[in-house]
């Protein structure tokens, strides 16, 4: 069995899970103001101070949430909705076009309900918003945009965004910028202080904590109208019981991610860059997606020409490996990726998309099961042709 | 009882959500076969989530397609061939109608997609077969050629949907359902049994791409309303209608006609012309068919038969058996009944059996009335 879909999701640490699981038996409300609560409260407010450090920021501008996808609704939904009641005029929202759907349907659900002007960002072949971009977007009325959003990095192709460069230019017209940093977390230096971000998503179970529960980076200069309204939680911008195993043991994930990076970028790294050489090996005109460069070290995202993702990820699980074909769709149905067509792919090419990411438990013997599997694989999908 | 084949082929199943492909696969797997399943994203737009009566391709039938798979433990994954349905079956359905046409979208779906497009890709992935829960029976003849036979239920038997597969597909067709005498209460339980959920699911029975059943109306949206005269046997006007492409032959509701036949009896659908957007109404007695031809035709046994020869008939999904006699001059096939039918239309296909063996099968072009009109 080979795991190539980290990105989706990547093993708990056992560490995580030994903390998680240690958690459980605890009685205790986080909000009670009984011994229960208070010893559920500490460990929280443990467990928010790590991951601030992590992060590189400061405790009380970690939000607790649910996981990426209500991180990001919580950011662009709610900075739009506070920063628009401050001034009615500021309606516009600048978004890269290779988002994560949790940022991409936030900003255009904003733009059918909500009268934002969303403006998509071009990108290049890689998928990368110039700083320049921004300026000249931001440029043309400062005065109306609600906020900006770029991802710091892609997770289908993998490409690293100019996310500090991008900062800059958004603070020097006062203009919030929020970066969705869930693939970033672990892999590429992440530090919220040093970004110059407004607000920043990070997840769990990308990093070997738990399912459901993630967090949102939050400058303390901003109050974000909430999207769940209840007991007051979490600044007032996230009502909910919090869930106290959940955070305790993403805590941990986040600490041995962020200690654990460079090495991670190392050997990860390297077994990645085997396993893209193996690939182009096997099949000369496989094309890498993404910044050849300035990548996160666990990605290799490839086309095929002539294929259909689908039918060589049938085939591959077929044997045990483990990968995804860019993003799924409501019924199972893969569509085109939207990042891959925002990068100026042939929508026929952008069908033959196959993304392998690596993680923690990714061996050698990983790579090689790709790297003896995916010539015939090929051959075998183009012979069924785009259907 | 289980059982391990002969030979263990790798199986692509067609599971479309419902009762039927659920258990076909589940007894492909318990034969012993590498099963994988596949649902057929067919529809344009996945995301209608209905209920009550159903067809195919909403995401409810993909993720009861899933959970099937699951229970079965087999892998399953969602194809979309909804382009190439759409060209090959939704686009030829509407233009038969607009040629004043009866067209069988489920034959059309046999023989162009699920063992075709489908089928065709399952070989080239490396997949020996195609299985699918329709009633029906493969076997292979004497001769060592696959013979298609109806069910062995007859209440149950869908080989006239088959009636055009050919020698190559249905070499690599399996119908698991068919080899056995089981009511549908039968494989209900036994899905039960299986701890399949769709055990309980209500029958598909309208055309999966047409959602609420609306032939008229779904025609109509594509081909718009054309107002056109509807006459009698004579030629006088007796009536106008929205659109000839609203009709079938046979038809005897929704004519509107306010005021009734001289002869007080029924009037039926006898004619379509599109070309000058008339329909011809009249007695029941003028529907009678004597003889047709029919082009098209695909021979289950590879080969066309020669010479004239006796066969019985099926004109539609559930209909009777009719003795004939067939001959294949130049391409196309000349049908002659013993006795009269009724509601005979061009488009609809014309399968011939020898016993329960399929012959072959061929799309109606003309046919010859009692009265002597020839239409088509």
């Amino acid at each position: 069995m080979a795991y190539l879909d980290h990105a989706a999701t990547t093993p708990m640490l056992p560490e995580a899970i030994e903390v998680m699981t240690a958690r459980f038996a605890d009685v205790g409300n986080a909000s009670s103001l009984h011994a229960a609560g208070r010893r559920a409260r500490r460990t929280v407010e443990e467990a928010r101070e790590d991951l601030a450090d992590s992060l590189g920021a400061r405790p009380s501008e970690v939000v607790f949430t649910s996981g990426g996808t209500e991180a990001d609704n919580l950011a662009v939904k709610g900075l739009y909705w506070s920063r628009r009641d401050a001034d009615p005029a500021r309606t516009r929202v600048l978004a890269s076009p290779v988002e994560h759907h949790a940022v991409l349907d936030a900003v255009d659900w904003l733009g059918e309900h909500e009268g934002a002007n969303v403006e998509y960002l071009a990108v290049d072949g890689y998928g990368r918003v110039s700083p320049e971009t921004l300026r000249a977007a931001i440029e043309r009325n400062p005065d109306d945009v609600a906020l900006a959003t770029v991802m710091w990095a892609n997770n289908e192709i993998g490409t690293i965004l100019p996310v500090r460069e991008l900062a800059e230019v958004a603070a020097e017209f006062g203009v919030p910028l929020h970066s969705d940093a869930v693939q970033a977390f672990g892999q590429t230096e992440v530090d919220f202080a040093s970004s110059g971000l407004a607000a920043m998503a990070v997840t769990g179970h990308k990093i070997g904590g738990p399912y459901g529960v993630g967090a949102l980076l939050l400058g303390r200069e901003y109050t974000p109208v909430p999207v769940l309204h209840g007991g007051g939680q979490e600044r007032h911008v996230r009502s909910g019981t919090l869930d106290v195993p959940a955070i305790a043991a993403f805590a941990v994930a986040g600490r041995l991610a962020a200690e654990r990076r460079g090495e991670f970028a190392r050997d990860i790294g390297a077994l990645r860059d085997e396993l893209i050489a193996s690939v182009q090996k096997a099949v000369p005109d496989a094309i890498l997606g993404g910044d050849p460069v300035d990548r996160l070290p666990a990605n290799a995202h490839f086309s095929f020409p002539g294929c259909e993702g689908d039918s060589l990820l049938l085939l591959l699980d077929a044997q045990g490996i483990e990968c995804s074909t860019g993003s799924a769709c409501t019924a199972g149905v893969a569509q085109p990726s939207h990042v891959l067509l925002a990068t100026g792919t042939d929508p026929e090419l952008a069908r033959g998309t196959l993304r392998f990411s690596l993680g923690h438990t990714s061996t050698e013997a990983d790579v090689k099961a790709v790297a003896s599997a995916i010539g015939p694989a090929v051959q075998r999908a183009r012979n069924a042709g785009l259907s | 009882m289980t059982q391990t084949p002969q030979r263990p082929l790798r199986v692509l199943a067609a599971m479309s959500g419902g009762v039927d492909s659920a258990v076909a696969a589940a007894r492909a797997a318990e034969a012993g076969h590498d099963v994988t399943g596949v649902h057929l994203a067919l529809s344009a737009n996945p995301r209608s989530f209905r209920t009550g009566a159903r067809g195919c391709c909403t995401i409810e039938d993909s993720r009861d397609a899933r959970r099937a798979a699951d229970v079965i433990g087999i892998p399953f994954y969602v194809w979309d061939l909804a382009e190439r349905f759409r060209e090959d079956v939704v686009e030829d359905f509407i233009a038969e109608y607009e040629a004043g046409r009866t067209p069988n979208p489920c034959l059309r779906c046999n023989e162009k997609i699920k063992f075709a497009a489908l089928l065709d890709k399952a070989i080239a992935l490396g997949f020996d077969a195609v299985c699918t829960g329709h009633y029906a029976t493969v076997v292979t003849g004497p001769d060592g050629t696959r013979e298609l036979h109806r069910a062995s239920d007859m209440a149950k038997d869908q080989s006239y949907v088959l009636g055009v597969l050919d020698e190559r597909q249905l070499a690599h067709a399996m119908f698991p359902l068919g080899d056995t005498l089981t009511t549908k209460d039968e494989i209900r339980a036994e899905a039960e049994r299986r701890d399949l959920a769709v055990a309980k699911k209500p029958d598909s029975h309208d055309i999966c791409f047409i959602a609420d059943g609306d032939t008229q109306g779904f025609l109509a949206a594509r081909l718009g309303k054309a107002e056109g005269d509807i006459v009698d046997e004579l030629g006088s006007k007796v009536g106008t209608h929205d659109g000839a492409h609203g009709f079938t032959i046979g038809q005897r509701k929704g004519l509107r006609i306010g005021h009734p036949a001289p002869d007080g009896k029924p009037r039926y659908v006898l004619d379509i012309s599109p070309v000058d957007n008339t329909v011809t109404v009249g007695p029941a007695a003028a529907l009678d068919v004597t003889a047709l031809t029919a082009i098209k035709p695909r021979w289950c046994g590879g080969t066309a038969p020669s010479g004239p020869g006796d066969y019985t008939a099926q004109l539609r999904a559930h209909g009777d058996e009719t003795p004939v006699t067939a001959e294949l001059i130049d391409g196309t096939l000349r049908v002659d009944f013993a006795e009269p039918v009724r509601g005979v239309a061009p488009g609809q296909a014309i399968v011939l059996y020898d016993g329960t063996r399929v012959v072959g099968s061929a799309t109606i072009a003309t046919t010859v009335r009692r009265t002597g009109a020839l239409t088509g």
